[in-house]
This record gives structure tokens, C-alpha cells and sequence, in this order.
């Protein structure tokens, strides 16, 4: 049987990692080729790494961080922040990533995923959408350079476009539910899996391996990434990484 | 010493890095009158099926990789469509295959899968190695590998399937022929399973 995919996703800011929440104040966690580390010990599904500083610095990805961590890593490693270019998205692969993540760049230029899907494959391509709740009209806005820009972008529109053109994977974050802890945002799942049949990862909101159970068990095939779930442990939010064993795991199938 | 052909395909790095690690010696080949130098192959492969076989014969592997292969029986590993371009043909690409392990390449028909997002066949599936091979001896068959595809190899002889493993139908997830290996999953991105099956490759007995 085909399992869902349960994915830590890692911030990365001013070289060390963060852990956010809304997008805003930010909390030490460690060391990204330490994490890694431990990560591959524990066997995880897949690993998400975001550079959060690179379009908000108008910089380009780290390179040297990419491949240092792509060396350790032993699952399928996605990294995403600063990519905005074919040649960028090629080196990334070829430094041993399995797919590279794009934000702003696609929400400014969506017909280069069909570039970068030409050049490394289209199941290596994943954008990320940010989005936040509308208040008082419904439905929801996306945001580029960590939730402070608002797209002009319609959220459904968008969705289907990309759903055309052909992406490997969309990464759903919601802004509102990051760092909180308390469930993922369903309706936003529900609706944009009803938009679309490419893969859908999800992130914002868990904070116990119920919440993970939950969305697969509606959802069925889907990538359930956490940030603050697989860094923190306890009421206090000590940091420490953690991450469900086999025993621990397939219950939640 | 292991020789990864490099033709322009594949996640070349990821496979070194693993034998890196593990302290077995091996050597990316970016000519075909390199091959020779390694005592066993691995054929790694993304993209599309002509795509990789158009790289194949473009960059002069090809033929290269037949004599080594069907001549010198030299065992060789494809993962992927490294392991695709294996078959006689697919249902992806109007090339010819390289033939070693009879079979056709065919789509996963997505009428028998019951949730979106239906394909690719993406994430980690458990296997079953119905032949009891010794490439899979210390395999958690449970934990299975990572998988990324659309199609699939359907072997035309029963003998040549070493695993299988379910996604709307049974699959073989691996096919062999006596020094002949594919696998469609990626032990390269199969943490401790993956580790131990591109070591029991590179340690095989297999004359």
C-alpha cells in the first residue's frame, strides 16, 4: 500500500534553523546539517528545506548549503528559497536534491514550472503557496516573500493554472495556521484538493501525529509536512527532534 | 570498483554520496571507454523513456553498455527509467529499448486507482521479493522504498520479476535476469533499505 508522506519542513534563516509562527517571530532551533542528521536516523519520508531569507535578500540559493545537505541526506530532499531561474532549479538537482521548491518567482511567472519541468523533470517541481484567510470574504489570498507581499492572484484560478501547465507537487502553507499548532486548515485542503489532481503537501497547523492521522485519513494519498510538530517537544516548546517511529507511524495510515 | 554511468540522466550525486558513505569505491563514467574500468554498472535515469534512450545513444553508451552487458556479462543496476530503458519498449516513447529483460513499459491505469492524486506513484510502498533473491537480504520488505513513476515495467516471463508491489495492480517493482538487475524505486532515497541493497549489489557473488 502507497503511504501517505510524512515530512518535516525546515526553515532556514541567516544560516541556522528557525521555527516561526504566523511567518513572524522566529526561534533558534538548531543547526541544518545537524538536523539533517538526525532526520536520516529516524528515517523520515522525505525532507522539505526553506531558505526564508533568499527573495526577501533578492539573493539566489546557497549552493554550498544545498550540497552539503544533500550529501547527508538519505530520503528525498526538497529545497526551496531564492529560485527563480532554469539554471538555478538544474544545479539544485544535480547537487543530488530530488525537487526543488518555487514561490514568487512561479506566482510572477507561472509558465516557467513548464521551463524547469522541461529541464529536470515535472515530478521534481514543487511550488509553494502561501495563503492566508480572508476576513470577511471567504476564501483566501496568496503572499510572496514570507507573507508580507500580496499576490494579485486569484487563489482557484491560480490553482488551476498551475494544475495545467503541470507542477509536480503543490505545498499548501498556511500563514494562518503556522506555528499554531492546533490542526491543519481542512477547508483550504478540501478546496484546493478539489481543484486539482497534483499531489498536494500540506503545511501549517499540526501539532500531534492525530492531526497527521486526520488529514490522511480524509485526504487518503497526501504529503503531511510540520515544521514545529518534528523541532518541539512538550507544553514548553523545548527544542528537540523528534520525528514518529515505525511503530508510532503506521497507525496513522 | 563501481562505475555510474553518467549519459546525461539521473541523480548521479545521490548514488556516489551513498557509496561514499559506505566506503565503496566508485566512479562516475562520463565516457563509454571509461566503462570499462568498473567491474559493475549502475544506470540511473529520469525524465522520459525516448529521452533517456535518445541520451543513451547520443552520448555512444549504447552500444558500449550491450557489449559489456551481453558479452562480458558485467552486472549492472538500472534504477528508474534506468531501469525502464531495460524493456523492449513503452507505451511513453515510440524508441526501442535496450532489450535485456523482455517486457513493455506501460502506463498505471488510472481508472483502477480510487484517490486523487492517482500519478504519479509517489512515496514509499512496501515490496515483496517473491524470489527470495540475496540482492534483498536485509531488506525490511514492510518499510519498502520510495517511489516516483507513471509507468511500469510488465515482464513477459514470470522468472524475471524479483519483487512486486501494489498500486491499483501488482507491479514488479524489480525484474532481473541472471547479472541483470532494475529496480523502479530509488534506493537512493531509501535511507537504511536502499543502503543495504546498492551494498549487497556492489558485494554480490553472482557467476
Amino acid at each position: 500500500m502507497l503511504r501517505s508522506r510524512i515530512i518535516p519542513c525546515l526553515l532556514v534563516h541567516k544560516k541556522g534553523l528557525v521555527k516561526t509562527v504566523n511567518f513572524k517571530d522566529s526561534k533558534y532551533v538548531g543547526d541544518p546539517i545537524n538536523a539533517v542528521k538526525i532526520f536520516n536516523e529516524k528515517e523520515v519520508d522525505e525532507l522539505i528545506v526553506l531558505d526564508i531569507d533568499a527573495t526577501k535578500e533578492k539573493r539566489g540559493p546557497d549552493f554550498t548549503l544545498i550540497r552539503n545537505l544533500a550529501a547527508e541526506c538519505r530520503m528525498p530532499f526538497c529545497y526551496g528559497g531564492g529560485v527563480s531561474t532554469v539554471e538555478q532549479a538544474r544545479r539544485i538537482i544535480s547537487l543530488g536534491a530530488e525537487k526543488v521548491a518555487l514561490s514568487s518567482a512561479i506566482v510572477d511567472n507561472p509558465l516557467l514550472c513548464a521551463e524547469i519541468g522541461v529541464a529536470v523533470g515535472v515530478q521534481s517541481v514543487v511550488v509553494v503557496l502561501d495563503v492566508k484567510k480572508r476576513k470577511l470574504l471567504g476564501g483566501y489570498d496568496i503572499y510572496t516573500h514570507n507573507g508580507k507581499v500580496k499576490s494579485k492572484r486569484k487563489f482557484k484560478e491560480f490553482v488551476v493554472e498551475l494544475n495545467q501547465i503541470g507542477v509536480g507537487e503543490i505545498v499548501i502553507n498556511s500563514i494562518d495556521k503556522d506555528g499554531k499548532m492546533n490542526g491543519y486548515d481542512m477547508d483550504l485542503v478540501s478546496s484546493l484538493r478539489d481543484l486539482c489532481d497534483t499531489p498536494i503537501t500540506v503545511l501549517g497547523g499540526a501539532g500531534t501525529l492525530d492531526h497527521i492521522k486526520n488529514l490522511i485519513s480524509r485526504f487518503k494519498i497526501i504529503g503531511a509536512a510540520a515544521g514545529s510538530l518534528f523541532v518541539f517537544k512538550g507544553k514548553y516548546k523545548a527544542v528537540l527532534i523528534n520525528y514518529p517511529n515505525r511503530e508510532e507511524k503506521f497507525p496513522l495510515y | 570498483m563501481i562505475g555510474i554511468v553518467n549519459y546525461g540522466s539521473g541523480n548521479i550525486e545521490a548514488i556516489a554520496n551513498i557509496y561514499n558513505r559506505l566506503n565503496i569505491e566508485c566512479k562516475v563514467i562520463n565516457k563509454p571507454e571509461e566503462l570499462e574500468i568498473a567491474d559493475r554498472l549502475i544506470l540511473p535515469g529520469v525524465g522520459s523513456f525516448d529521452e533517456c534512450m535518445k541520451q543513451l545513444i547520443d552520448s555512444g553508451f549504447k552500444d558500449k553498455l550491450n557489449e559489456l552487458v551481453l558479452e562480458k556479462k558485467t552486472p549492472i543496476l538500472g534504477i528508474c527509467i534506468g531501469m525502464q530503458i531495460m524493456a523492449n519498449s513503452s507505451e511513453e516513447g515510440s524508441l526501442e529499448g535496450l532489450g535485456w529483460i523482455p517486457g513493455k513499459v506501460k502506463k498505471f491505469d488510472e481508472s483502477l486507482l480510487k484517490n486523487k492524486p492517482y500519478l504519479p506513484h509517489m512515496g514509499w510502498n512496501n515490496i515483496k521479493n517473491i524470489h527470495n533473491h540475496i540482492i534483498f537480504t536485509g531488506v525490511d520488505e514492510i518499510q519498502g522504498f520510495y517511489f516516483v513513476h507513471s509507468y511500469y515495467y510488465e515482464c513477459e516471463k514470470e522468472e524475471n520479476i524479483l519483487t512486486v508491489c501494489n498500486y491499483g495492480l501488482d507491479f514488479s517493482s524489480s525484474v532481473f535476469k541472471r547479472h541483470i538487475f532494475g529496480m523502479q524505486f530509488h534506493p537512493e532515497k531509501s535511507h537504511s533499505n536502499g543502503e543495504t541493497l546498492l551494498k549487497n549489489f556492489a558485494k554480490l557473488d553472482i557467476c
